[in-house]
C-alpha cells in the first residue's frame, strides 16, 4: 500500500471521527453536557440504516433507507431531549454524564438483541468497487465518506451562519440567558440540537458501515471520537472535523511505521500531549464565558 | 428618618389606572426560599418613562425579571394591555411587545453586531419590517453601523449596552424594560444614552421602565418613579416631586443639608428597616 492510500484510508476513518466529534462538540456547545452515548448513536444510525437495506431484514433500496435512517436518529435524538434530558434540567453535570453512558451500554445490547451480535456488513452501491483516480486505485467506499464528510461539513457551516435558526442556535449557545430574554426559545432549540447530533452521528454510522462490517460495540468508537474532539478544541465544529482527521491520519501511519499495537496508542499519546502544551486543544475559541 | 413610614404614596392598587398599559398587582418572587419582591404593585402609562430607584439588592432586578417571564411569580399579578402575563415565557411576552434589556449587556460575544441585531427580532417574520428597523437602530447608534461586521465582545462597554437597547428595539416593542443602562460607563457615556432612550420614547412612542442605582440622571429623564426598598415599593411620585423629596437627596442622591452635617457625624449610624 502506497502513502497515498495511507492517508486517503487514514482520511476517510478521520472523517468518520470528525463527524462523531462533531457530534459532542453540538451538543456541549448548546447544552454544556457531554454526551457520552454519541459514538452508540453512531452505531444505532448505522444499523438502523442496514436494518432497512440489508436482504436478511426489510431489504429496501440504500438510497431509500439513507434518509430514512437519518430521519430516524434527529427523531430519536429530539424525543431523547423532550421527554429525559428536559427533566434533568438544574442537575449536576455528572447526573447527565452517568445518564448518558448508561444510555450508550443500553443501546449496545438492544441493539445486540435486534440484529445480532456478530459482525454484519452493509450492502452499499459503493462496496467493493475502485476509483481509479490518474494512477491511483482507491476504494469507492472511502472517497464517499470524504466526500460526504466535505458537503456535510459545508452544509452545517450554512446552516449556522446563513439560516435564522442556525444563527439562533449559535446565539443560545453564547449566551443563553440572552437568548432567553430576547424570546427565542431556548428548550426547543437544545432538542433542536440533540436532533442535529443525531443525525450527524447516523451520517457518521453509515459512512462507518460503508467501509466494512459493524458489531453493536462499534459505538466505542465515542471515546477515541471524543479524544479527537478535545484535540481540535472542544467547542469548535472545525476543531473537531480537524481533532478527527488528526486522529485518523496518526493510526496507520503509525501501524506501519512503527512496532505493532503503538497504533492504538498514539491517538490517546497525543490527547496527553495537546492536555499538556495546549490544554484548550488546537483550534479553541478563545473567550471566557461568563457566569 | 423613616422612609416606610407617611411618605410612601397610597397605594397604587387602590386607584386602578386605565390608562396604565402595564399594571403589577402584589407581586410575590422568590429565590429558593428567600423572598425577594415582597408584594409590589405599580403602575406604567403608555408612552411615559417610569423608573424604579432602590440600593443594592432592593428586588429592582428580580422585579424586571418577573415582569418580563425570566422568573414565575409566586403570586400576583402583571396585566400588559388588559391581560395577566405573570408566569408567561419570554418568547410570548415578546411577541406581546414588551422587550427586557437585561443588566450587564449580555450580548452574544461572538456574534457579528448585525446578527445580534437579527436575534433580537427572532420573534417576528416580516422581512421588510426588520430590514426597516434595523436602519431605524442604525440612526440612533450610527457607531453599530460602522461595526456592523464587528463580532460584538470586541465592543466597547458603551457600544455594547448600544447594542444590547439596539437589539431590544428589533424586537418591536411597545414598551422595554431597561435594566442598569449606566452600569459600568462613564458619565458622558450615560449622558449620551439617556438621550438617545429618552429620543426613543419621544420618537418611537416606546414606554419605558428604567431600572436604575444613579438615581439623578434616572430622574432627570423620567415622568414617574417608584423607590424600591427590600423588595416593596416604599414611595411613588412624579420624578420632579422624588427629585425635590427630602428623603431621595439624602438616600440616594447624597445630598446633605448643611446645618445636619455636624450631628450627622454623631449619628451616623443608620438602620435600613
Amino acid at each position: 500500500m502506497g502513502v497515498l492510500q495511507l492517508i486517503v484510508s487514514g482520511l476517510a476513518n478521520g472523517c468518520v471521527y470528525g463527524l462523531i466529534a462533531m457530534g459532542f462538540v453540538l451538543i456541549y456547545k448548546a447544552t454544556e453536557a457531554v454526551n457520552f452515548a454519541q459514538g452508540d448513536f453512531m452505531m444505532l444510525g448505522a444499523f438502523i440504516c442496514l436494518g432497512l437495506t440489508n436482504p436478511q431484514f426489510m431489504g429496501l433500496p440504500f438510497w431509500v433507507s439513507v434518509p430514512i435512517a437519518i430521519a430516524i436518529m434527529g427523531a430519536f435524538g429530539y424525543a431523547l431531549d423532550l421527554v429525559v434530558l428536559r427533566r434533568m434540567f438544574g442537575q449536576s453535570q455528572i447526573a447527565i454524564v452517568i445518564l448518558t453512558i448508561a444510555l450508550g451500554f443500553v443501546l449496545r445490547f438492544a441493539a445486540g438483541v435486534i440484529w445480532g451480535h456478530e459482525p454484519v456488513s452493509l450492502v452499499t452501491p459503493m462496496a467493493g468497487k475502485n476509483v481509479h483516480f490518474g494512477g491511483l486505485v482507491l476504494g469507492a467506499s472511502e472517497v464517499a465518506v470524504i466526500v460526504v464528510t466535505v458537503v456535510l461539513t459545508g452544509l452545517l457551516y450554512l446552516y449556522f451562519n446563513r439560516t435564522r435558526l442556525g444563527v439562533a442556535m449559535q446565539a443560545s449557545s453564547q449566551n443563553q440567558l440572552a437568548a432567553y430574554y430576547m424570546g427565542i426559545p431556548v428548550k426547543r432549540i437544545h432538542s433542536l440540537i440533540w436532533a442535529l447530533s443525531g443525525m450527524t452521528a447516523a451520517v457518521a454510522g453509515i459512512l462507518f458501515a460503508s467501509k466494512g462490517s459493524i458489531d453493536p460495540s462499534i459505538g466505542l468508537l465515542g471515546i477515541k471520537a471524543f479524544a479527537a474532539a478535545v484535540i481540535g478544541g472542544f467547542g469548535s465544529l472545525p476543531g473537531a472535523l480537524l481533532g478527527g482527521i488528526i486522529v485518523g491520519l496518526i493510526e496507520p501511519f503509525s501501524g506501519r511505521y512503527m512496532p505493532s499495537g503503538y497504533s492504538q496508542i498514539m491517538p490517546y499519546l497525543l490527547l496527553f500531549l495537546i492536555l499538556i502544551f495546549r490544554p484548550h486543544g488546537i483550534l479553541a475559541q478563545v473567550h471566557a464565558k461568563k457566569v | 428618618m423613616n422612609m416606610t413610614a407617611p411618605t410612601a404614596a397610597p397605594a397604587p392598587a387602590a386607584r386602578a389606572d386605565a390608562k396604565a398599559i402595564l399594571s403589577i398587582r402584589n407581586l410575590e418572587s422568590y429565590y429558593g426560599p428567600i423572598m425577594a419582591i415582597r408584594g409590589a404593585s405599580l403602575d406604567v402609562r403608555e408612552g411615559q418613562i417610569v423608573t424604579v430607584l432602590g440600593a443594592n439588592g432592593a428586588g429592582k432586578t428580580t422585579l424586571l425579571k418577573t415582569i418580563s417571564g425570566v422568573m414565575d411569580p409566586e403570586k400576583g399579578q402583571v396585566f400588559y394591555a388588559g391581560q395577566n402575563i405573570a408566569g408567561a415565557n419570554p418568547d410570548k411576552v415578546v411577541r406581546l411587545g414588551m422587550v427586557h434589556v437585561p443588566e450587564g449587556r449580555e450580548v452574544f460575544p461572538l456574534l457579528t453586531v448585525e446578527e445580534n441585531l437579527k436575534m433580537g427580532a427572532f420573534t417576528r417574520s416580516d422581512t421588510d419590517g426588520i430590514a426597516r428597523d434595523e436602519q431605524m437602530v442604525y440612526g440612533y447608534f450610527p457607531i453599530l453601523a460602522e461595526r456592523r461586521k464587528q463580532a460584538a465582545g470586541t465592543l466597547s462597554g458603551g457600544q455594547q449596552q448600544m447594542l444590547a437597547i439596539g437589539r431590544g428595539l428589533m424586537a418591536k416593542p411597545k414598551i422595554m424594560l431597561l435594566d442598569e443602562p449606566s452600569l459600568g460607563l462613564s458619565p458622558l457615556l450615560v449622558k449620551e444614552i439617556f438621550q438617545i432612550v429618552r429620543r426613543l420614547n419621544k420618537e418611537q412612542g416606546v414606554t419605558i421602565v428604567l431600572v436604575e442605582q444613579n438615581a439623578k440622571v434616572a430622574l432627570e429623564v423620567a415622568d414617574y418613579g417608584y423607590v424600591m426598598e427590600l423588595g416593596r415599593i416604599v414611595m411613588a411620585d412624579t420624578a420632579d416631586r422624588l427629585l425635590a423629596s427630602k428623603d431621595v437627596q439624602e438616600f440616594y442622591l447624597g445630598v446633605v443639608e448643611e446645618t445636619q452635617r455636624g450631628q450627622k457625624r454623631w449619628k451616623q449610624k443608620k438602620t435600613w428597616r
